[in-house]
């Protein structure tokens, strides 16, 4: 009936139009709580559109000298020190150095606060100077940060006990910082004697995101904006190498980045470990829930997050002293770091987890173990947990 | 749009040459019709047209597609592409003399390209001398990169995103070759000029030789110079197959500036082998090519940028039908598959001692059908797995690819 001709054209065509169709070809997306990156629910379409051209500015533009790289550097780009949005390898971690105390950085005249290891061809990178004192900082995740960055001054003042007057050993304070003059105030920001808390960076010394952003363009990469406008190099002001737009666009982006998404909620196991958590006070430092104050982006406005950490600062004990601070930090106080998307980590690290402020500890179990100070108690009682309920907070703090 | 009528412009006054140049001498360039043909003979192996009384030989090659492509759960959705348009001209300028020319518009206008113009002097066949715009003969496909003759859509990532094919530079050399019963053996050798500092700085965030050919001065000048020397030796017995060894290297730095010494001398130098055969009966075709780079990176540099590459192909064409179809006489259809491997960044983190990634694996299977040696329509499905530099889980990006690439 009909020619071989038509059957193979039919079949020809039938099967291109089963191809084109088919999406089952396709590699499917990754689990949403498995991955790091991606924006907060509910974004407008406006707010979509910056979030998207802060992604591209974030993760996709590559500096190199002729677009303003370095001269001294430590990274390219953005997403080099923070792969998938999550935390750092070795390879970036930065390393800070010159402040020993709560006074000053004696060393900024040689480059301090921020060692820019690298330089491009023709030029020589930095080196620690002698006599000054050091630390590594292995790059945080970017999650969550416009969540952590909307809690307000009053609900951390509230967890801090500087002075443990509860008598727990737990005595979590802010870091008073300084403020640069292009950070805009928070609603209700509290301050004293000039100064006002720091909540980013491992010694909470920094104010919001877009100190953060404007000082990694310029300390991580050597790429000037009108923000920090003193190049790392010569020390003097020059042209911005970066746009004010997407500097914003940068700070837009961390702030509506995700929250990290709890997985395995329902495993028995998982909730044992939540318990345990509790029960030796580690939820004391590692706050599970907060809540945002009010912003204009109404996904983040007034929400309720578990990031499990309270931004104060805490000592850590003599192990975790590297002699180096900010603000008014000790040296041996570190920001609790949040937990949230530890389960992820090896996934942004390469497979393996760098954990601590340096990166020294390679396991959870390991990172516990380190902790000493105020954390002493809750190592300890970590210890004496047998070994069902060692697995059982493992894996809880798998889980987030 | 500019370029456009500058590149047109510039066709059109190769066909006006006629009015000064003695039309007896003009005619199609003289090929070598043996059937044993090397990688290096790809640039005369092409259909010329002669046009009427013209005084050159002129041919050329299109390719189109549509594809449509996912990566990790994200697609653009349907994408139609001119690849290329790619025009030849050549002519035979004298007895033993010839020229030709290649000039690509790729992705319609948005780039155009003269990938070859170049003059030959045929001394003997063991001894020519060629000079002007030419291919440096790195790996195979460098030289043998026209669409019609390969069954996929996409140009194999080892040559076109770690080798810069195609990768043409000013300048000049001597190549030969001698047939000896059932083998041929040839030579290739030129000086050109060469890399500039932006292999080692842009924005791909990796070393990245493909750069350099942003650099369009390098037709005027030499970045540094200092030159490119390209070598190539390739060996094919009619019952076995072909094997090229090639070499390519050069300074790429510019260590001094108006009598300024700024740095040392650091180098590129490129490694690569190549093969093909038609096996047994069956006629499998078997084709690949891998390459190894080592760059000279200032240790005070970010490891960002490998010290060492290497990556390659294989193809193997299966004709599984060969006879009449929809009238085509001697049509065939060809089952494909072409694995593809590059690692950017051959090496180990100086801070942790563990193996920097920044490494693709490619599968591609592959449908193609041929009406008629000059002709293909593609049929190809992609799968690729891509790790970035620290080894984290692969991006998979995949999809199809339809497509035709012909000769005109």
């Amino acid at each position: 009936m009909f020619s071989k001709t038509f059957k193979a054209t039919a079949g020809v065509v039938l099967m291109f139009a089963c191809l084109i169709s088919c999406r089952k070809l396709l590699p499917d997306a990754p689990a949403d709580d498995s991955i790091l990156d991606g924006p907060v629910d509910g974004l407008t379409a406006s707010e979509k559109i910056i979030f998207l051209r802060g992604d591209v500015a974030f993760n996709d533009e590559i500096f190199s000298s002729g677009t303003g790289l370095g001269p001294m550097f430590v990274a390219s780009s953005c997403g080099t020190c923070h792969a998938g949005d999550g935390k750092g390898h070795p390879f970036t971690t930065l390393t800070r150095f010159g402040q020993s105390d709560t006074i000053s950085n004696k060393f900024l005249h040689l480059g301090a606060p921020q060692l820019q290891g690298r330089a491009v061809p023709g030029f020589q990178p930095e080196a620690i100077p002698a006599g000054a004192s050091f630390s590594k900082f292995t790059p945080p995740a970017n999650t969550g940060l416009g969540f952590l960055e909307l809690v307000p001054d009053a609900d951390l003042l509230a967890l801090s006990d500087e002075f443990d007057a509860d008598g727990d050993g737990i005595s979590g304070r802010p870091n008073w910082i300084n403020v640069p003059v292009y950070c805009q105030f928070r609603n209700a920001t509290v301050e004293k004697n000039n100064r006002y808390i720091g909540r980013f960076g491992k010694k909470a010394a920094v104010y919001d995101l877009l100190q953060q952003t404007a000082n990694a363009y310029n300390q991580d990469m050597g790429v000037n904006s009108s923000y920090e406008v003193f190049d790392t190099y010569n020390g003097l002001e020059i042209d911005p190498e970066v746009s004010n737009q997407t500097v914003l666009d940068v700070v837009f982006y961390l702030k509506t980045l995700k929250a990290p998404i709890q997985r395995n909620t329902s495993d028995p196991e998982v909730k044992a470990g939540a318990a345990i958590f509790n029960r030796i006070s580690c939820g004391k430092c590692h706050t599970p829930q907060m809540k945002t104050g009010f912003s204009p982006i109404s996904a983040l406005s007034e929400k309720t997050f578990f990031p499990y950490t309270d931004l104060l600062l805490h000592d850590m004990g003599p192990a975790l002293n590297d002699g180096y601070t900010e603000g008014t930090a000790l040296p041996a106080e570190w920001r609790t770091p949040p937990l949230w998307g530890l389960g992820l980590s090896k996934n942004s690290q390469g497979g393996q987890v760098f954990l601590m402020h340096d990166g020294r500890a390679r396991s959870i179990e390991a990172a516990i173990n380190m902790h000493g100070g105020e954390a002493t108690k809750s190592r300890e009682s970590f210890q004496q947990l047998n070994a069902q309920e060692k697995s059982s907070i493992l894996k809880f703090l798998e889980s987030l | 749009m500019k370029k456009f009528t500058c590149s047109v412009f510039l066709l059109i006054s190769c066909f006006c040459g006629s009015a000064q140049i003695d039309p007896v001498l003009l005619r199609d360039p003289s090929r070598d019709t043996n059937s044993l043909q090397l990688n290096m003979d790809a640039v005369y192996s092409r259909p010329f047209n002669k046009v009427g009384k013209l005084p050159v030989a002129v041919g050329g090659y299109v390719e189109a597609n549509y594809q449509y492509l996912g990566q990790d759960g994200i697609t653009e959705g349907h994408q139609f592409q001119m690849r290329r348009l790619t025009l030849f001209v050549s002519s035979a300028i004298g007895k033993r003399i010839k020229f030709l020319s290649e000039i690509e518009f790729e992705d319609g206008t948005k780039e155009i390209n003269i990938e070859f113009a170049s003059v030959d002097f045929e001394f003997s066949p063991l001894l020519n001398l060629r000079g002007g715009v030419v291919m440096n003969p790195i790996g195979a496909f460098n030289q043998n990169h026209d669409g019609p003759k390969w069954e996929f859509v996409d140009r194999p990532i080892s040559a076109t995103q770690m080798l810069p094919a195609t990768w043409s530079n000013v300048g000049f050399g001597l190549f030969g070759k001698k047939y000896n019963k059932g083998w041929v053996y040839g030579y290739e050798l030129y000086l050109t000029n060469g890399f500039d500092e932006s292999i080692i700085s842009n924005s791909e965030n990796k070393t990245f030789l493909p750069a350099a050919k942003k650099n369009a001065d390098r037709f005027e000048e030499s970045f540094n110079g200092s030159p490119l020397l390209t070598a190539k030796v390739a060996l094919k017995n009619n019952k076995i197959g072909e094997i090229g060894l090639s070499y390519m290297g050069g300074v790429y730095n510019k260590f001094e500036d108006d009598g300024f010494k700024l740095d040392k001398k650091r180098r590129v130098n490129v490694f690569a082998v190549d093969f093909n055969s038609t096996i047994g009966a069956a006629k499998t075709f078997v084709n690949g090519e891998w390459a190894w780079i080592g760059i000279d990176i200032p240790d005070t540099y970010t490891e960002q940028f490998g010290r060492k590459q290497q990556g390659g192909f294989l193809d193997i064409v299966q004709p599984v039908l060969k006879r009449t179809m929809f009238g085509f006489e001697n049509a065939v259809l060809n089952a494909a598959v072409r694995l593809e491997y590059v690692d950017w960044n051959k090496g180990r983190f100086q801070s942790t001692g563990g193996n920097i990634s920044e490494e693709i694996v490619s599968v591609v299977p592959a449908i193609s059908w041929r009406p008629n040696p000059q002709t293909v329509l593609r049929l190809n499905y992609r799968y690729n797995w891509q790790t970035d530099l620290l080894g984290n889980p692969p991006s998979k990006l995949a999809g199809i690819q339809i497509g035709f690439s012909t000769y005109f």
